[in-house]
């Protein structure tokens, strides 16, 4: 079982994921950076399940849970980023601060 | 469908529910907020009438179509509700009334306007009252008595009179509204809180006779607080008397805690004065019948007799009150004190008569000056003053209007023949013979000039009718045509007066509920005495 | 309680018949009237006859009705009742207190069930001649189908409760009537008086109801004869009183002094009212009152006689000298009516219960025979006023001639109707021993022959006086006139002392068809001496009158002649009962209602003001000095310490979705850094 360099790869897709996170502008840039951070995530739930074996697979159902919300949330933060974009004609997430009090 | 429990509970909360929807619907859409109310008030009449069908009127002595839930457990406190003969009268005028009073309003709204908000208060309102004619518990009767205020409060505080007036003695002005509003929210709060004070007692009293505390009235009743061992000593009940006697007496209203009422009924909207009249009122003769009276009867005994005063007072006093008024609708609104006088002198006399007479007064005052306010109502609509000074010729101007004034006039002055005249005659005959124990002179007396004060109402009310509805018209309007009654009015008016007539020649109609659960109530709480009575007749009698 | 035991029954005079069909259903003439008076509200309008038509057709089938009834009677006597219970309560000792309406059909029912149909009908139709083209000829014939319904109602009437539903019934159709034309307020107010003064008088009407119906426990007349007829110890304890009240009650309708003061004021509505209700059937309920609870006075409560005589003996003197003095030609009627009210009442109140009825019987004609006929002279000269008429019988003979009837009639003149009945009236005022009263009534029958001697002098003798060309009424009027003529002039006959009419035998008998015997006394034959005395009394009063108002003197010279000093104006003043009256209505609406008022809106709302006022005070106090600057500035600073606070940590709050991001981030990596540096 190679565990520790699935370990690896999943970590360092997790950085890539944080580091798109803060640093890129595009909102669309962004949006992918939280998935990169998910599929990360997954990779570690598979190789922890192919580890350990659990009787009911256990990772892989939550992988599966996993994907399930990123799709929605993909979704929603596309129709969120399109709706904002039509208004300003900007994806520029430095711009946006409507979450202010 | 009523004997499972659930027909009683929806003639209370259907209204409220119906006002809850109503919330949804947007204010813009008139149409659809009328006719939903509408239908709201026309279902729950027929499940009114329905109740009536299947009441079974040879046990009309005991609860039925009762429902007996725990509410509030840890204070005893139950959602029991249940009509017998006495409430079921009162539960069908109030169905009823609510109803005319939504088909009146269709074309009539006062400033300012909002169907929606006042439409919506109706219904909170009719679920007030309905429920305070079903319940059976203390704290649940409290609940909905004080819900009805509310509801009134606004009605009178937003669609009131909007004239400014300088409250007498004082120099401060205000706008009638206002003070109306503001006076019958203190006034009857201020009744409340002493009745709260007594049901309190009453709960703690039941512990020490029962062994548990109950507000359940039933329960209470069957207690004998005052008899049984460890029950009420004699000052203490009488407190507790007094202080429902104070929560009572304001709302129905008895003289000297009647003020709000000439002040409230004037100001308030045309619907808002006919529901107060027609209903509101009865509220508190219908609890003395249905709580103070039962639960403490030795003390009904001792308060008897300053009941009955005060109701006399309240007899003349209002009349002649009403003599000297230049308002016509301030006027109406006087004579219920004098109506409700004779409602009160029927209780007082403790007897199977006397409340009968009272139950049928209410029903009649009911129907009679509810009518009054709504024709009270549509002549200043139409006029824009209610001075007498100024109206005059009415029956010229418009005969189908004046017509049903001077009808309604005859029946307010309790014309034999109409529903009016039972309420009178019976309070009068109860006041002849009250229960044995209570002093004779006192109550002859009272009947006296109870019917001294019969002379007094026709003389207020021909004197208003000549003012209003005879001669010929005054300058100001003889130029003027006038609408005469409109279908809505008429739609609203036409079940009143078959109803006056009705129970005019068939007074049956409501003694046939009343007439044993009176008996039984009477045979319950003073039972001892009336056999005296009985077997003192009969000697007599040989 | 009482009921009708079959023993009880058997106390009646005779075995009386039930009456059969028409007895059983007499109910239908009761609703007649109404159903008519529904049917004039609803489609009068357009009818030819603006609803006389239905009026009429009601009146018409009662008078067949109770014509057959009337003749059952006369000849077998009927008593019959029948009651629908329409409200009932429990009262103690299981008792049940019941409510009912029905009718009574029996010989003094009857009598008034035929009297009000003929009188009636004839007054309709009269009124469809009167009334033409009046502005409310609708209104009129409803509220006069009204009265005759209620009318109906009440001398049908088997309990008190119904006969007080009837009475209040007729007041109400009077009030209307009265006031009929009510655009001028002096008919509104003379409307209200009559009212008023009735409810006044009904007070002891209801309380008499009240008392006898607690006392007997129902309220039937049948049981209340039959336990006075046996002297009932519970009823006796009682009857005095009860019997008060209910004279009192009599008093008003009756127009008794002093409450007579309303009929004469009553005079304001059209005439056909004032000859149907306001001489010939509803002032009459009083009298029919009495002779309804006949037993009770003659069986329990004859201590209240000597009252009773008295008061009908002053109205019946007082009240013709007021007719002396009057210029309105039907007030002289209506205190004439005031007058022969007296006479009726004394008669019952002394024991008389034939006497009485029987003069209420012949009264109706003649009295609405003269009203009909002053009728017909004011629809011909536009005025009540006999001092614009005179010689009214060039142009109005047919009228001339039956008021003459009708006066001669009334005055008791030999062989009319009204000799008969007047005549037994004194016989038995002279037989129950009150012996000044039947002195006072021959007096009065003097007085009466007097003013119609008066009446008919000034309004049909000398030359006319008045405007425009008088004419004979059409025959819609005259034949009502000359229908009442007959009865007028005959109908004494039925009541000759000893007298019986083969199978309809008379008067007496018919009347006597009742639950117990009424113990009246009935002389065997005429006291011809009496009759005499009466007769003289009455001739001398002509005689005088005609001398006095001859219609060759200068009238005004004649009535200069008559102001008798201090008599006259204490008649033309009315004996001040009116300001009487005027000083206690104006002092109660007045002054009493104004006090009344003035405690409501200064001392009892005052105290509830103030109330209002104090607290409003103790509440600026309590939230300007304590709460506002003591503890409030407590909580104000506790919450400025929050703001500040607040405003501080808002700044974090940038909306930067990154910046929270890193936060996040940050955060993460210190909890994973403590996870491995603290495990």
């Amino acid at each position: 079982m190679i565990l520790p360099q699935f370990l690896i790869l999943a970590a360092a897709l997790f950085s890539l994921g944080v580091y798109g996170l803060l640093v890129r502008r595009n909102a669309v840039m962004v949006l992918l950076a939280v998935e990169l951070m998910l599929a990360a995530v997954n990779i570690n739930l598979v190789a922890f399940e192919a580890a350990l074996r659990t009787s009911q697979a256990v990772g892989q159902v939550f992988a599966i849970f996993v994907i399930t919300v990123a799709a929605a949330e993909v979704g929603i933060g596309l129709a969120i980023v399109l709706m904002i974009f039509r208004n300003r004609q900007s994806a520029n997430v430095d711009e946006f601060d409507l979450m202010k009090w | 469908m009523f004997e499972t429990g659930w027909g009683l509970s929806l003639i209370v909360f259907l209204p409220l529910v119906g006002g809850l929807v109503a919330l949804a619907i947007p204010k813009d859409n008139e149409a659809l907020l009328k006719r939903w109310s509408l239908l709201v008030a026309l279902v729950t009449f027929l499940l009114s009438l329905w109740a009536v069908a299947s009441f079974d009127f040879g046990a009309a002595h005991t609860f039925q179509f009762e429902a007996d839930l725990p509410w509030i457990p840890a204070i005893g406190a139950g959602y029991h509700i249940g009509v017998d003969g006495i409430s079921l009268p009162l539960l069908v005028l109030s169905t009823l009334v609510v109803l005319l009073a939504i088909v009146y309003s269709w074309e009539h709204w006062e400033e300012p306007r909002n169907p929606k908000a006042f439409l919506i208060l109706i219904l909170i309102l009719a679920t007030g009252m309905n429920g305070t004619f079903v319940a059976l518990d203390l704290v649940l009767f409290f609940i909905f008595f004080e819900v009805v205020l509310l509801p009134m409060y606004f009605m009178i505080g937003i669609w009131g009179d909007k004239k400014v007036m300088r409250i007498p003695g004082f120099a401060r002005e205000i706008e009638t509204r206002l003070y109306a509003a503001i006076k019958f929210f203190l006034f009857t709060l201020f009744g409340s809180a002493f009745m709260l004070l007594g049901f309190l007692a009453l709960y703690f009293a039941s512990g020490d006779v029962l062994g548990e505390r109950t507000f359940d009235i039933p329960t209470l009743i069957a207690a004998g607080l005052e008899t049984a061992p460890g029950g009420l000593t004699a000052t203490a009940a009488w407190l507790i008397f007094g202080a429902m006697f104070l929560g009572f007496a304001v709302k129905v209203p008895m003289w000297p805690l009647h003020t709000w009422l000439p002040d409230a009924h004037t100001a308030a909207p045309t619907v808002g004065s006919v529901l107060l009249a027609a209903i509101l009122l009865k509220l508190g003769s219908y609890g003395f019948i249905r709580i103070a009276l039962p639960i403490l009867p030795e003390q009904a005994q001792v308060w008897a007799p300053a009941i009955a005063v005060l109701a006399v007072i309240g007899i003349i006093y209002g009349s002649l009150a009403c003599l000297a008024q230049t308002d016509m609708k301030r006027l109406i609104a006087f004579s219920s004190v004098g109506h409700m006088g004779f409602v009160m002198l029927g209780i007082a006399t403790l007897t199977d008569i006397g409340l009968n007479a009272s139950i049928i007064g209410m029903v009649a005052h009911g129907l009679i000056t509810g009518l009054l306010f709504f024709l009270a109502g549509s002549m200043s609509h139409r006029y824009h003053t209610r001075e007498m000074a100024r109206l005059g010729g009415n029956l010229k101007l418009m005969p189908v209007i004046g017509g049903i004034l001077a009808f309604t006039a005859m029946a307010s002055l309790g014309l034999p023949g109409l529903a009016g005249f039972w309420g009178e005659f019976m309070a009068l005959l109860g006041a002849y013979n009250p229960l044995p124990g209570l002093d004779l002179g006192l109550f002859r007396t009272a009947m006296v000039l109870g019917a001294i004060g019969t002379v007094l109402t026709a003389g207020y009310m021909l004197y208003m009718l000549q003012k209003v509805n005879l001669g010929e018209p005054s300058e100001e309007w003889s130029g003027h045509t006038f609408h005469d009654a409109d279908r809505y009015e008429l739609a609203a008016w036409v079940p009143l007066i078959v109803l006056i007539v009705v129970i005019g020649f068939w007074p049956k109609l409501v003694f046939g509920a009343t007439t044993d659960a009176v008996v039984s109530l009477v045979d319950t709480a003073w039972g001892g005495a009336s056999e005296t009575a009985a077997a003192i007749v009969t000697t007599l009698g040989g | 309680m009482w009921y009708l035991t079959a023993e009880e029954e058997a106390h009646a005079a005779e075995a009386l018949s039930s009456g059969g069909f028409f007895a059983e259903w007499a109910g239908v003439m009761l609703v007649l009237p109404f159903v008519a008076f529904l049917l004039i509200v609803f489609f009068g309008k357009r009818m030819r006859r603006h609803g006389a038509e239905f009026a009429i057709g009601a009146l018409a089938v009662n008078l067949v009705w109770s014509s057959v009834l009337f003749f059952q009677n006369a000849v077998e006597g009927i008593h019959r009742e029948v009651s629908w219970v329409v409200g009932e309560i429990g009262v103690f000792g299981g008792d049940r207190l019941v409510f009912e309406l029905g009718w009574v059909v029996d010989g003094l029912s009857i009598m008034m069930f035929w009297l009000v149909s003929f009188v009636g009908l004839l007054v309709f139709v009269y009124a469809v001649g009167y009334m033409h083209g009046d502005v409310r000829v609708t209104a009129f014939f409803a509220a006069f189908s009204l009265f005759a319904g209620a009318m109906l109602v009440l001398v049908g009437a088997p309990n008190l409760v119904q006969l007080i539903i009837g009475w209040e019934g007729v007041g109400l159709a009077s009030y209307l009537l009265i006031g009929h034309y009510w655009e001028d307020l002096d008919n509104v107010r003379a409307a209200n008086k009559a009212f008023l003064v009735n409810k006044v008088a009904d007070v002891g009407l209801i309380l008499g109801a009240v008392v006898l119906g607690f006392t007997l426990g129902t309220f039937r007349f049948s049981e209340l004869s039959v336990a006075a007829f046996d002297h009932s110890p519970e009823l006796a304890g009682v009857a005095v009183a009860a019997g008060l009240l209910l004279f009192f009650g009599a008093m008003g309708k009756s127009a008794q002094f002093p409450l007579h003061i309303w009929l004469p004021d009553a005079m304001a509505g059209p005439t056909p009212v004032s000859a149907l209700m306001h001489a010939a059937t509803m002032v009459t309920a009083g009298v029919y009152l009495m002779g309804r609870a006949f037993p009770l006075f003659e069986y329990l409560a004859s201590d209240t006689r000597g009252l009773m005589v008295a008061i009908g003996a002053i109205t019946l003197f007082a009240a013709g000298l007021l007719a002396l003095v009057q210029d309105d030609i039907k007030k002289v009627l209506a205190y004439s009516t005031v007058s022969q009210l007296g006479y009726m009442m004394t008669a019952v109140a002394a024991g008389g219960y034939t006497a009485g009825l029987f003069h209420l019987f012949t009264h109706a004609f003649f009295k609405a025979l003269l009203f009909l006929g002053a009728g017909a002279v004011i629809h011909a000269v536009h005025s009540n006023n006999m001092s614009d008429m005179g010689g009214l019988r060039h142009y109005m003979p047919r009228t001339h001639w039956t008021f003459v009837v009708g006066s001669l009639s009334l005055a008791g003149i030999f062989p009319l109707a009204g000799f008969w009945s007047k005549d037994e009236i004194l016989a038995t005022l002279g037989y129950e021993g009150y012996t000044t009263v039947m002195w006072i009534g021959i007096a009065g029958a003097f007085v009466t022959a007097f003013y119609m001697a008066r009446a008919v002098a000034l309004t049909f003798w000398g030359s006319y006086k008045g405007h425009g060309h008088p004419h004979e009424a059409p025959a819609v009027m005259t034949v009502p006139l000359i229908g009442l003529a007959i009865p007028s002039i005959f109908a004494g006959f039925l009541n000759v002392p000893g007298v019986e009419l083969g199978p309809i035998r008379n008067f007496t008998a018919w009347l006597g068809a009742r639950v117990v015997p009424m113990g009246d006394h009935h002389a065997e034959s005429v006291d011809w001496a009496l009759a005499a005395v009466g007769l003289a009394a009455a001739l001398t009063g002509l005689v005088l009158g005609w001398l006095v108002f001859s219609p060759d003197a200068d009238t005004q010279r004649a009535r200069d002649r008559f102001r008798i000093p201090v008599l006259y104006p204490l008649l033309e003043a009315k004996y001040f009962l009116d300001h009487i009256a005027w000083a206690i209505v104006n002092a109660t609406k007045g002054p009493l209602a104004r006090l009344v008022d003035w405690t409501n809106s200064y001392v009892i709302d005052g105290v509830v003001n103030a109330a209002g006022f104090l607290s409003a005070a103790l509440a600026r106090f309590v939230y300007g000095g304590l709460d506002q600057r003591g503890i409030d500035l407590a909580y104000n600073g506790l919450s400025q310490m929050a703001d500040a606070a607040g405003m501080a940590a808002r700044r974090l709050q940038t909306g930067r979705v990154q910046q929270y991001a890193a936060g996040f981030v940050v955060g993460a990596l210190v909890l994973v850094l403590m996870i491995a540096v603290f495990r």
